[in-house]
C-alpha cells in the first residue's frame, strides 16, 4: 500500500511509490507465511476473528470519538492500486448505482446524494499498517441511502465497488448501518480530492482504512458475503476497530 | 532464575540428593508452550512493526524511539508481508491467552502463587538480597524457594503479561475498547507501549536464561522433567 501527502497531488510521485509499493510486497509475499499447509488454517482462524470481531466486539450504537477541527493532521496519506490516479473522463456523467436485492434500485448523482442528510465528523483513521490521522469527513449517511432503495429481507451484505481497477470491499449490514458509516463527498471543509477517491468514497471511523473503498461507482445489496481487493489476499474479511 | 550461593538452614551438605518433585505438568507444559507462542507473537510483531516503523499520528511529533524507521532481520520475522503476519499474531493470540489463564488458574489452585508474588512484606528481604548482592552484606538471607527479589521478577513478567494482552486489544480494537485506548495514552501511545513491552520481555528471558545456566543448572531439567536435584530448596 503506497502513500501520498495530501498537498501536491504530484502525479509522477504517486506511479513512482505505486510501483515500489506493488514490487516490495511482491517481495514480501515471498517470505514465509506459514507455507501451504499452514496458510488456510491461519485464514479459518482469521474468520473466527471476523465473527467475533462482528457478533461480540462491534456495537452498532457505540460512536468512534470525535475530535475538533484543530486536532485535524497536517497530512493525510491516500492510496490507490491502479498505475494511475483514477480519474473520471466526465465527472458530470457519474452516477453511483445502487441494485442488488433491493426494491427501488437507484442512480444517484452527486447532486442527488447532496441533497440527502448531511453528516459532518472530525475523527482518527486507522490504517492496518499502523499509522492513524485526524481529518474531518461530509456525506451521506449508508443508512439513508438503504432507507431510499429498500432492501429485501434476504440482503445481509453490501458489495461496494470502485473504478480504481477492480478495487472493492463486502460489508455486513451492521457496519454499513453504524451511524457513522457514510458515502462521503468532502474532505477537511473541500470537495473530495481525487487522491482520496473522488467523487465518492465510503468512510467509518469504526474500520480499517482498507474497507472504505474509494471512487465508488456502486453499491449492490447481497445475500453471500463478497470479497475484496485486500481481503482476498489474506487480509482480515471484517476490519472492524 | 535463580541466584548466588544459599546457604540456608535446611540444605543439607549432601553430595547424593534425592530429587524433589518441583514443577507440575502444568507448570511445565504452560512454560514451554509459552516460549513457543511468544517467540511466534514477537516474530509476527516485527513483521506488522515494520509497516508503520515508528509512533505517533501522521504529521504530528513523533515518541522517541531508537527503532524508528527499523527493518527487522529477515530471520526474526513472521508472515511474509503484513496480512500473514497479522494472521499469525491474532491466531497465536488465542492459545497464549488460554495458556496464560491455565497457567494463572494453576497458581491460584495449587497455592503456589504465595511462593511468587512480590507483597509489601517482601520489601524488607529485596533490599537485603539487594545488599548481598552489592556486597553490602556478607552472608546470604535465609530464603525459600524464591527469594525476594526473584518475586519481584516473576511478579513484573505476570503484570508485563497482562500489559501485553492489554495494550494488544486497546490497538485491535480502539473504537470498540476505547477506554482501554485512552487508558494507555491513545492509539499511537498504546502501539508504543505495546512495542516497548517485547523489549523488556526479551530482556527478561536473557537474563533468566543465562542465570539458570550460570548459578543453576539443575533448575532447566527440572523445568523438563519436574524433579529438581540442585542445591536449593524447593518449598518455602
Amino acid at each position: 500500500m503506497t502513500e501520498n501527502r495530501t498537498s501536491g497531488l504530484d502525479r509522477r510521485a504517486f506511479v513512482r511509490l505505486g510501483v515500489a509499493g506493488g514490487a516490495a510486497s511482491l517481495v514480501a509475499a515471498c517470505g514465509w507465511d506459514g507455507g501451504n499447509a499452514l496458510r488456510p488454517r491461519l485464514l479459518d482462524i482469521s474468520r473466527l476473528n471476523d465473527w467475533v470481531g462482528e457478533k461480540i466486539l462491534f456495537a452498532p450504537t457505540r460512536l468512534a470519538r470525535t475530535y475538533t477541527a484543530a486536532e485535524r493532521s497536517a497530512m493525510l496519506p491516500g492510496y490507490f492500486i491502479s498505475n494511475s490516479l483514477p480519474t473520471l473522463a466526465t465527472p458530470s456523467a457519474w452516477r453511483l448505482r445502487v441494485d442488488g436485492l433491493v426494491r427501488q434500485p437507484l442512480d444517484l448523482s452527486l447532486d442527488d446524494l447532496m441533497g440527502m442528510p448531511r453528516v459532518t465528523y472530525t475523527v482518527k483513521h486507522h490504517c492496518v499498517e499502523g499509522w492513524s490521522a485526524i481529518a474531518t469527513w461530509h456525506g451521506v449517511p449508508v443508512s439513508a441511502v438503504v432507507r431510499r432503495c429498500q432492501p429485501l429481507d434476504a440482503a445481509r451484505y453490501i458489495r461496494f465497488v470502485s473504478f480504481d481497477s477492480d478495487y472493492s470491499n463486502g460489508w455486513d449490514m451492521a457496519s454499513a448501518l453504524h451511524p457513522q458509516t457514510i458515502l462521503a463527498y468532502g474532505l477537511n471543509d473541500h470537495p473530495l480530492p481525487p487522491a482520496h477517491g473522488a467523487p465518492l468514497r465510503l468512510y467509518a471511523p469504526t474500520k480499517l482504512g482498507y474497507k472504505m473503498t474509494k471512487y465508488l461507482v456502486s453499491l449492490t445489496f447481497t445475500d453471500k458475503r463478497p470479497g475484496g481487493y485486500w481481503e482476498d489476499q489474506g487480509y482480515p474479511w471484517f476490519g472492524g476497530i | 532464575m535463580s541466584d548466588g550461593p544459599a546457604p540456608t538452614a535446611h540444605t543439607a551438605p549432601s553430595t547424593a540428593r534425592a530429587p524433589v518433585r518441583r514443577h507440575h505438568w502444568i507448570v511445565r507444559l504452560t512454560h514451554w508452550a509459552t516460549l513457543v507462542l511468544v517467540s511466534g507473537m514477537i516474530a509476527s510483531g516485527l513483521q506488522i512493526y515494520e509497516a508503520y516503523a515508528r509512533f505517533g499520528n501522521r504529521g504530528g511529533p513523533l515518541f522517541p524511539s531508537p527503532f524508528d524507521g527499523a527493518q527487522f532481520p529477515h530471520w526474526s520475522r513472521l508472515g511474509g508481508w503484513l496480512a500473514g503476519a497479522l494472521n499469525w499474531h491474532f491466531a497465536l493470540m488465542w492459545p497464549l491467552v488460554t495458556v496464560g489463564l491455565l497457567y494463572l488458574g494453576y497458581l491460584v489452585k495449587s497455592g503456589e502463587w504465595r511462593a511468587l508474588l512480590f507483597r509489601p512484606r517482601d520489601v524488607r528481604g529485596a533490599i537485603d538480597m539487594t545488599k548481598y548482592y552489592l556486597r553490602l552484606r556478607p552472608d546470604h538471607p535465609p530464603q525459600g524457594k524464591h527469594n525476594p527479589l526473584q518475586k519481584l521478577a516473576y511478579t513484573s513478567i505476570y503484570l508485563l503479561g497482562a500489559l501485553a494482552v492489554l495494550t494488544g486489544l486497546a490497538i485491535y480494537k480502539p473504537v470498540q475498547l476505547s477506554w482501554l485506548t485512552a487508558l494507555f495514552g491513545g492509539f499511537q501511545a498504546t502501539r508504543y507501549w505495546h512495542f516497548w513491552i517485547v523489549w523488556i520481555f526479551v530482556a527478561f528471558t536473557i537474563t533468566h536464561v543465562i542465570l539458570v545456566f550460570a548459578v543453576d543448572p539443575a533448575s532447566f531439567r527440572a523445568m523438563l522433567t519436574g524433579r529438581y536435584r540442585g542445591r536449593f530448596p524447593s518449598h518455602d
